[in-house]
């Protein structure tokens, strides 16, 4: 926290109040505070510091020192719309300054031009409510490289034959490879795929006050006490607090966006630390509160004018959730690899980010990385074998060789948006504040499962021609927890199928923005952060050209 | 100390591309940090339990040595698992205690039951004492999905004491859980009590060569 931070009183109006500090709240308050206007960025976690950044496995995994509690923050879960939701933890997300993006594994994959235009391609799909981007993966790469150069990410441009167009090379060279990752690249090789470094928002070379990663193996679920992840705390808050016009206010949960007679936000209602009520004014309001958070909020926000939530004429806030699909094998090699040591993942392939669904019988695609993302207590509960003894000699033999000589082979896919997977109010469960909770409402498309284990195959087939001693993998399952969060308030043209423009503004309220996964029309294959960072900036350009033109009067 | 030194020789000497700003800025925090958990988890293990009775915490530390026993390398036991478990359930276990108040007697009301002559645990045969903990772990139900997070919920006391005696067995040692002393549990699989490394870091890894593009796309593959 740098000293130069305003302090705005609520009573001031403010410019812009941002609704989240994560991967896309952080670019956004850079953005526009670099440009000269006034920002409140509030944010329900506390304000961490890299020395809260600690190993110690209990605080961080099992007592959440990152992440939403499920004790104050409960989520329920049902399949189907007809069945009454039961209690269960159905989302994770970071919730502290700087987001999820503080502990996520930073795989840091662009879309690719599929991904815009996926519904005029292939046709509709089956049980789907699939459609295009009102923008175009050519509309977003200026913003792509955007990310890679100021935010801070490592990779090998061309080394993917199935990379989309760019218009600049990586920053900086990829992080160094694992044992890992030599084994899955030339596994790959033999099969005639094309693995090759994976682009990961971590940094390989140092930047002002940052380092350059120094391999300590906690990583995902972790957030780095070197600021060598490209977090948002580590990478654009400063930048914004740069600025000397943007204040990060954490311990604030925002619950309620409320409208003037004209039908314009007028700031944000939240609690303070002492679960007092408190009103940021602000001209505009722009919420990146998460998949989740933001469409709970719109929700929230019910008032006369729009009494099914704020900017839901469409009646689609929340809907068209979407995952990502995902399933894992797992191979013990001979000698030890040692993945243990450094970031997650450093080699990936692409070859089946687009499957011919005339051969392949289901839609979708995906890619696959090598990686080994599990921290010792976490590995020795869940990383063994199946069939391996749970206590004794058998168990501590089995452990001690098997920890420094696995690998996991990660399925990313794509996930369908169904119109009735979704996010809604509880309408009987409460959170800690007595708002109500959380509902996730979510049944994969049989075309996502169907996907998963034909990846997983693939998956199988690389660790049997890597020569694994032993190997198992895990048929992937209807999904009923996430932290990949998208598509709940999609961007689009029509006001009756969309809930924001391609300005990212809000077709019923014009000074209320929303910019993060929500914002997604599709759900690329696997690894949404980056996209989620270049529309980010694309919407800090947009706002501001907005604002310029006084349609906003900020 | 000779970790936190090894630390601060990887900083000052270490080249993997740490900045000079970063070093300057952080430096005296992160030393002060790691000197401070390093005194804590280094201080002598005081003789008294946070929780337990000497008499309970004797028993404690018989089945987290059969859990993950002493070999030709070092076990719960010398792990000071008991340590954690004392502390764990007066800190973020306490939730645990029922299942210790009540497990222990009726894990003692087996032993007794079983082979009439042993009057506690931590008396009868190592062979003795597996079988008892395998009678109830036949009781405690299956095996758990790959978690995110250690199971808090076990249902169980035996699962309960298994889920702690891996964490106190793997958890860093420089926190201040009073587990995996001396970082043993991290000898054991392989670990080094480390928290920077450089590359290589394994056996696939060491004679890399350095990215080639795939011959086979070289004339689509361009850089």
């Amino acid at each position: 926290m740098t000293l130069d931070q305003p302090k705005y009183k609520t009573t001031d109006e403010v410019d812009f109040v941002v609704i989240g500090s994560g991967a896309a709240g952080g670019i956004i308050a850079k953005e526009l505070s670099e440009n000269g206007f006034r920002v409140v960025v509030l944010e329900q976690g506390p304000y961490l510091t890299e020395k809260d950044f600690v190993h110690d496995e209990i605080k961080v995994l099992n007592q959440d020192l990152l992440t939403n509690h499920p004790d104050l923050q409960p989520n329920t879960f049902r399949k189907t719309p007809d069945e009454k939701a039961k209690r269960q933890r159905a989302v994770a997300y970071g919730r502290l300054v700087g987001g999820t993006s503080t502990h996520f594994t930073a795989n840091f994959w662009r879309f690719h031009e599929i991904d815009f235009h996926e519904r005029s391609k292939v046709g509709a799909v089956a049980g789907a409510n699939l459609a295009d981007w009102p923008i175009t993966y050519a509309d977003l790469e200026p913003y792509y490289t955007k990310v890679e150069w100021e935010i801070g990410v490592s990779g090998l441009a061309g080394a993917s034959p199935f990379d989309p167009p760019r218009s600049k090379p990586y920053p900086m060279p990829p992080l160094p490879v694992k044992s890992g990752g030599v084994i899955f690249e030339r596994a790959g090789r033999k099969l005639g795929w094309n693995p090759f470094p994976a682009p990961m928002a971590i940094l390989s070379q140092p930047r002002p006050g940052r380092s350059a990663c120094i391999n300590c193996g906690f990583c995902l679920g972790f957030a780095c006490e070197v600021g060598a992840k490209s977090s948002s705390l580590a990478a654009a808050i400063p930048m914004a607090e740069k600025t000397g016009r943007c204040e990060i206010r954490p311990n604030s949960y925002v619950h309620r966006i409320e409208l003037d007679a004209n039908g314009r936000a007028t700031g944000a209602v939240y609690f303070d630390a002492q679960r007092n009520v408190q009103r940021q004014k602000a001209k505009a309001v722009v919420v990146c509160a998460n998949g989740a958070e933001t469409p709970r909020l719109l929700l929230l926000s019910a008032n006369k004018q729009f009494p099914d939530g704020l900017a839901n004429s469409s009646g689609i806030v929340g809907k068209n959730l979407m995952f990502n699909s995902g399933a894992l094998s797992v191979g013990v090699f001979e000698h030890p690899l040692n993945d243990y040591k450094g970031f997650a993942v450093s080699r990936i392939l692409h070859d089946f980010y687009e499957l011919d669904s005339d051969k392949v019988g289901f839609h979708g695609g995906g890619g696959l990385d090598a990686r080994f993302d599990q921290t010792p207590i976490n590995f020795a509960l869940g990383g063994l074998p199946p069939g391996t003894p749970r206590w004794g000699k058998g168990f501590k033999d089995a452990l001690s060789h098997n920890f420094t000589r696995t690998v996991e082979i990660f399925c990313h896919g794509t996930s369908l948006p169904v119109e009735n997977n979704s996010f809604s109010l509880d309408p009987d469960v409460k959170d800690a504040w007595g708002l109500p909770a959380l509902r996730m409402t979510y049944k994969d498309h049989p075309d996502d499962v169907k996907l998963s284990n034909w990846l997983n195959a693939r998956a199988a087939e690389l660790l049997q021609a890597a020569g694994a001693q032993k190997q198992w993998s895990f048929p992937a399952g209807e999904q009923e927890f996430s932290v990949h969060l998208l598509g709940t308030c999609r961007m689009g043209n029509d006001p009756k199928t969309s809930v924001i423009n391609p300005d990212h503004q809000t077709h019923d309220v014009k000074n209320l923005f929303l910019c993060d996964g929500s914002s997604l029309v599709t759900s690329g294959r696997g690894q949404p952060t980056m996209t989620i960072e270049a529309l980010a900036f694309r919407a800090g350009d947009r706002i501001r050209a907005l604002a310029k033109r006084g349609d906003l009067t900020v | 100390m000779e970790n936190n030194l090894s630390r601060r020789g990887f900083l000052s000497h270490g080249l993997s591309g740490i900045s000079a700003v970063w070093i300057a800025t952080h430096w005296p925090a992160m030393l002060s940090a790691a000197s401070h958990a390093r005194q804590a988890a280094q201080s002598p293990t005081p003789a008294k339990f946070e929780y337990f009775s000497a008499e309970q915490a004797a028993e404690i530390d018989a089945i987290t040595a059969r859990i993950i026993p002493t070999t030709d390398t070092s076990g719960a036991h010398e792990a000071g698992v008991v340590f954690f478990i004392d502390r764990a359930l007066v800190t973020f276990a306490k939730d645990d205690q029922k299942e210790y108040v009540e497990g222990l007697p009726a894990l003692q009301a087996r032993a007794h039951e079983m082979f009439p002559g042993v009057t506690k645990f931590s008396a009868a045969t190592p062979e003795q004492q597996d079988q008892i903990l395998e009678s109830l772990a036949a009781q405690s139900g299956g095996e758990g999905s790959r978690p995110f997070r250690p199971s808090s919920g076990a249902q169980s006391f035996f699962e309960t004491i298994r889920v702690h005696t891996i964490s106190g067995f793997l958890i860093d040692p420089d926190s201040d859980r009073r587990g995996n002393r001396d970082g043993v549990g991290w000898k054991v699989i392989g670990r080094d009590n480390e928290h920077m490394f450089q590359p290589p870091f394994g056996y696939y890894d060491k004679d890399y060569p350095g990215w080639q593009p795939n011959p086979v796309n070289a004339d689509k593959t361009k850089t």
